[in-house]
C-alpha cells in the first residue's frame, strides 16, 4: 500500500510539470499582454512607455527563460507577484478569496448530497411511480435551467418584492456593528440564495446517478438473499442495499475536490460574491500571467490528489477492490 | 427529515428579517424644523461595477480607482462644474509673458490626512516620481515637457517649458501625492496602494477587496467638512443585479443603462424614491474607415456610406432615444464645440448618386454593387463585450445593404481586436468610441504622425491643415484663439469623414431621493459632491 502511494505521488511531477508549461506556452500564446489595459488606446502612452514597462515585468525575455524563471520561483512556493497594477503576491490574492469560494462549495455540494441522496433512493424504490416522474421532471428542470436567469428571477421576488432575502454580496453593510451569532447569521443569510442557485442544477446529475446505482444494487443476488432471510424491506434498502450504492459517491467526491476552489463567474458575479471564479476570469481578462499560473497549478495540484484520494477512499472502503 | 429541518431554517430566517426590518426602521427619525437644511451625517452608496486595482493615482489607469483617488487626493487645479480650470491645492497661479513659466500659489491651510502639513515639495517630489524611468505610469509623457521644476519656498511652485503648451496648466491637475510617505521607496510595493493617504475630501477607511472601498468625511478638509459623513462604493460586477439591489434600497447611486432608464424605472414609487438625471457623457461612437482601403480613399464614397447611415435611427434603436448625434470629436454644449459644420442627413437617394458618381453600379445585377468586377463588400469590426457597438453595426449594416453595399460585421475579443486588427491597419472599417477630455487637443489621434503600428491614428488620416492646426492648437494658450483653430479643425473632419461621427450617448445616473444639494452642469453632477446633504429627517443610516 505504502509503495502503491509513493508510487503515485512520484508520478504526480511529472504530470504537473507537463500541465504547468503547456498551461504557460498556451496563455501566453494567447494575443494581448498585461500591459494592454494601461497602454491600449490611451492618448497618452507612448510605444516606449509599452517597451519599458514590458521590460519591467520580464516580458521582454524569451519565452523559456520567463519559464524557468517562474518554475524556479515555484520551488520555494512563490507564485510571484500579480501583473495587475497593484503588484500584489498571487498568493496573497488568491487566499483572500478562497474562503468565501470553498464555504459556497462545500455548502453546495453538502445540500446536493443531502437533496440528492433521498430522492435517488426513493425514486428507485418507487421506480415508475408519481413521485420518481415528479422528482424526474423537478431535477431536470434544475438542470435547463440557466443559472444567471433563475438568480435574477429569484433576487427580483424574494429580494426586491418580498424583501425575504438580501440581494448581492455577503455581508449586510453595518455587518461589524452586530454581535457574534448575528454576524454569521448575516453571512448565512446572504448565502442562502447563491448556494441554492448553485446548487439547483447539480441536483439531476446525482439524483439521476442514485438512482441508477440503487436500481443496480437492487438486483443483486445479495439482495434478493436478505430478503429470502426475511428481513424487513426498510432494512434491506437502507442497511444492506444504500451502503452499497453509495461508493461510487466516494470517487465523485473525490473528483470535485478541484472544484472546491474553482468558482463560477457567473453566479460570483450576478450575486457580486468576491470569489475564485471572477478573480481567474479578471486575472484571464488583463492576461495577469502569474495569477493565472498561480490558479491553475493549485487547481492542477487539486486535481491529482483529488483523484488519488478518490483512489484511495475507494479501497479503504470496499474490501474487493483493496484485496485485488 | 431534511426538509423539516430545511423548513426550520427558513423560518428562523423569518424571524430574524423581521426583527433586522424593525432595526432598521428605528433608524428613521422623525422630520423635525425645516427638513431642506444641510446637514452633516448619512451614508451614499454607490455602485461600481468593478473593483479598483491600486489607490495610487500615479499607477492607476481604470475608472474605478479614479472614483475613489478623486474623493481621496486633490490636485493643484482642476475643473469647475462649467469645464473652466479652477484652483484646488493652488489659490493662485501666474503664467508668464511668453507662457513659458507657470507660477502656482499654493494653499497655506491643508494638511495631509495623517495631519502632516502639505508643502511644495510633495508637488514637486509627485513630479519627480511621474518621470522617473522606473515608476510604470501611463501619463509621464506630459511631465517629460517640462524643462526645469523647482519649489523656491514651501508654498510656491514653478515649472518652466521650452515651447508653449496648451495642456501644461491642466496637467497640474494631477493628484499629488505626500513626500513623507513615500520618499525613496519602492512605488509598486507602498502600502498607499492599498491605503491611501491624500489630501483631499475624504478619507480612506477600509478596502475588503472585491466587496467594497469605505471612505469618510475629512474633518479638516479645506472647503470645509463634506456634508455626507460616508461613502461606500460597493463592488456588483452585474449591471442587473446592480439595478435590484438598487431597488431593494441597499445602494443610493449608479449609472443606468438606457433600457432601465427608459423601460424600468417610470413607475411612481421608483420616482418618489429616486431622482433621475441625464446629461450628455464625454464619450462618442463612430464609424472608422481604414484609408489605406482604395474604396475608402474616393470621398463621394465616405460621403454616400455617411448619408446612408441614419443616425437619429442609431440613438432611438441602440440608446433609446438617450443621446444626441455627434458631428465631430467634441462634445456638444463644451467651447470647443463648432455646431456649423457640414451634417449629413439620411438621404438614401443621395448615397446611391454619390456612390454612382464614384463609379460604383451593379452591372451583374445581383444586388450588390460592383465597380471594375470588385464588388462593393466590408468588413465592419468592433470589440466583443460592448453591446450598443454590435447592435450600432447591425442596424448600418441593414441600412447598407439597402443601397447594395454587402457589409459583414465581426465582433472581436478586446486584446485580439487590438493586436490582429485595429493595431497592424489590418480591418476595413471599425466602430469604436472615444472619451472626450475637457481639452480639444486631439494630436494623438489625428496629426499624420502618429500613424505608426500601434498608434492612435489608425484610420491612417492624413490632412496637412490638420497637421498644422494640431500643432499650433496645443502650443496657443489662449482660448479664443484655440477655438478659432478647432472650429476649422471640425470643418475639415466634417467634410474629409475619415469617421462617421455616430452619436454621443447620455450619461444617466440615478441618486436617492434623500440626497439634496445635487447641481446638474456641463460637467456632470459629482463636480459639487462635498454639497450633497441629507437633511437631518431623511437620515437613513447612523454612524
Amino acid at each position: 500500500m505504502l509503495i502503491y502511494l509513493a508510487k503515485r505521488l512520484l508520478l504526480m511531477l511529472p504530470l504537473l510539470l507537463g500541465i504547468t508549461l503547456i498551461s504557460f506556452v498556451v496563455i501566453h500564446l494567447a494575443p494581448g499582454e498585461p500591459t494592454d489595459m494601461q497602454t491600449q488606446l490611451n492618448p497618452e502612452a507612448s510605444v516606449e512607455l509599452q517597451e519599458r514597462l514590458r521590460a519591467q515585468y520580464g516580458l521582454d525575455q524569451p519565452l523559456m527563460v520567463q519559464y524557468v524563471k517562474w518554475l524556479g520561483r515555484l520551488t520555494s512556493l512563490d507564485f510571484g507577484d500579480s501583473f495587475s497594477q497593484d503588484r500584489r503576491p498571487v498568493l496573497g490574492k488568491i487566499v483572500e478569496r478562497l474562503p468565501i469560494t470553498i464555504a459556497i462549495n462545500l455548502l453546495s455540494i453538502g445540500f446536493i448530497l443531502a437533496v440528492a441522496i433521498p430522492i435517488g433512493i426513493l425514486s428507485a424504490t418507487r421506480r415508475n411511480s408519481l413521485f420518481d416522474r415528479g422528482t424526474t421532471i423537478f431535477v431536470f428542470i434544475g438542470f435547463a435551467t440557466p443559472s444567471f436567469w433563475l438568480a435574477l428571477l429569484l433576487m427580483d421576488y424574494l429580494g426586491v418584492r418580498w424583501g425575504l432575502f438580501p440581494i448581492a454580496g455577503i455581508k449586510s453593510l453595518g455587518h461589524e456593528y452586530l454581535s457574534g451569532p448575528a454576524q454569521i447569521w448575516d453571512v448565512l443569510h446572504h448565502l442562502i440564495l447563491p448556494v441554492f442557485v448553485s446548487a439547483f442544477g447539480g441536483l439531476a446529475g446525482f439524483s439521476r446517478y442514485m438512482r441508477s446505482n440503487m436500481l443496480e444494487v437492487v438486483r443483486q443476488d445479495y439482495i434478493l438473499t436478505a430478503r429470502a432471510k426475511g428481513l424487513s424491506e426498510r432494512v434491506v434498502i437502507y442497511k444492506h442495499a444504500l451502503r452499497n450504492a453509495l461508493l461510487p459517491v466516494i470517487t465523485i467526491l473525490g473528483l470535485s475536490v478541484p472544484g472546491l476552489i474553482g468558482g463560477s463567474v457567473i453566479f460570483e458575479t450576478i450575486f457580486a460574491i468576491p470569489g475564485m471564479g471572477k478573480l481567474f476570469y479578471d486575472g484571464v481578462m488583463m492576461r495577469d500571467y502569474p495569477l493565472i499560473m498561480g490558479v491553475l497549478v493549485i487547481g492542477a495540484v487539486l486535481t491529482l490528489v483529488g483523484n488519488l484520494l478518490a483512489d484511495l477512499g475507494y479501497a479503504l472502503a470496499d474490501p474487493r477492490i483493496r484485496k485485488a | 427529515m431534511n426538509i423539516r429541518r430545511m423548513i426550520h431554517i427558513v423560518c428562523v430566517g423569518f424571524l430574524v428579517l423581521t426583527l433586522v426590518g424593525c432595526q432598521r426602521d428605528a433608524v428613521v427619525l422623525p422630520a423635525e424644523g425645516d427638513a431642506a437644511q444641510p446637514a452633516h451625517g448619512d451614508t451614499l452608496i454607490m455602485g461600481s461595477i468593478g473593483d479598483a486595482t491600486t489607490l495610487l493615482p500615479i499607477l492607476a489607469s481604470d475608472a474605478s480607482s479614479s472614483d475613489i483617488n478623486g474623493l481621496v487626493y486633490s490636485g493643484l487645479v482642476r475643473y469647475d462644474k462649467t469645464l473652466e480650470i479652477e484652483g484646488d491645492l493652488a489659490e493662485s497661479w501666474e503664467i508668464s509673458d511668453d507662457n513659458l513659466t507657470l507660477t502656482f500659489h499654493l494653499r497655506k491651510d491643508v494638511r495631509w490626512h495623517d495631519g502632516a502639513p502639505f508643502t511644495s515639495a510633495d508637488v514637486l517630489f509627485t513630479y519627480q516620481l511621474y518621470i522617473d524611468p522606473n515608476t510604470p505610469t501611463a501619463y509621464a509623457e506630459r511631465y517629460k515637457q517640462v524643462k526645469e521644476a523647482s519649489a523656491p519656498d514651501p508654498y510656491t511652485f514653478v515649472v518652466s517649458y521650452e515651447q508653449p503648451l496648451a495642456t501644461a496648466l491642466i496637467s497640474w491637475g494631477m493628484q499629488v501625492l505626500p513626500k513623507h510617505l513615500l520618499e525613496g521607496q519602492d512605488i509598486t510595493k507602498s502600502p498607499l496602494g492599498s491605503h491611501p493617504i491624500g489630501t483631499g475630501p475624504y478619507r480612506f477607511q477600509e478596502w475588503l477587496r472585491g466587496e467594497k472601498i469605505v471612505l469618510t468625511a475629512n474633518p479638516d478638509y479645506y472647503e470645509g467638512e463634506p456634508y455626507i459623513y460616508r461613502v461606500v462604493y460597493r463592488i456588483i460586477p452585474d449591471p442587473s443585479t446592480m439595478f435590484l439591489e438598487l431597488q431593494s434600497g441597499g445602494l443610493d447611486y449608479m449609472g443606468l443603462t438606457p433600457l432601465q432608464y427608459a423601460r424600468q424605472t417610470e413607475t411612481p414609487a421608483f420616482r418618489r424614491r429616486f431622482n433621475k438625471y441625464r446629461y450628455p457623457a464625454s464619450a462618442y461612437t463612430y464609424l472608422g474607415f481604414n484609408l489605406r482601403r482604395p474604396m475608402f480613399q474616393d470621398l463621394r464614397v465616405r460621403h454616400a456610406l455617411a448619408h446612408a447611415i441614419n443616425k437619429q435611427e442609431l440613438i432611438d434603436g441602440v440608446l433609446l432615444g438617450l443621446g444626441q448625434i455627434a458631428t465631430g470629436p467634441f462634445k456638444p454644449g463644451t467651447w470647443p464645440y463648432n455646431p456649423d459644420v457640414a451634417r449629413y442627413p439620411f438621404d438614401p437617394a443621395k448615397a446611391k448618386a454619390l456612390l454612382a458618381e464614384a463609379g460604383w453600379g451593379d452591372s451583374d445585377k445581383d444586388g450588390i454593387l460592383d465597380k471594375d468586377g470588385q464588388p462593393f463588400r466590408f468588413t465592419i469590426v468592433t470589440n466583443q463585450g460592448n453591446d450598443q457597438r454590435s447592435k450600432t453595426g447591425e442596424i448600418i449594416q441593414r441600412r447598407l445593404a439597402e443601397i447594395g453595399i454587402d457589409v459583414q460585421l465581426r465582433v472581436i475579443e478586446w486584446a485580439s481586436f487590438l493586436k490582429e486588427f485595429i493595431n497592424p491597419g489590418n480591418f476595413d472599417a471599425t466602430i469604436l468610441g472615444w472619451t472626450i477630455p475637457p481639452d480639444p487637443d486631439g494630436y494623438n489621434v489625428w496629426h499624420s504622425s502618429k500613424t505608426k503600428l500601434g498608434e492612435l491614428n489608425f484610420v491612417n488620416f492624413q490632412n496637412a491643415e490638420v497637421d498644422e492646426i494640431l500643432e499650433k492648437g496645443r502650443r496657443t494658450l489662449n482660448q479664443d484663439e484655440r477655438k478659432k483653430l478647432y472650429d476649422r479643425f471640425q470643418e475639415i473632419l466634417a467634410e474629409e469623414q475619415p469617421y462617421v461621427f455616430l452619436y454621443v450617448p447620455d450619461a444617466l445616473p440615478v441618486v436617492a431621493a434623500r440626497i439634496h444639494g445635487i447641481e446638474p452642469a456641463p460637467a456632470g453632477i459629482m463636480h459639487n459632491f462635498i454639497k450633497w446633504y441629507v437633511p437631518k429627517g431623511e437620515q437613513k443610516y447612523l454612524k
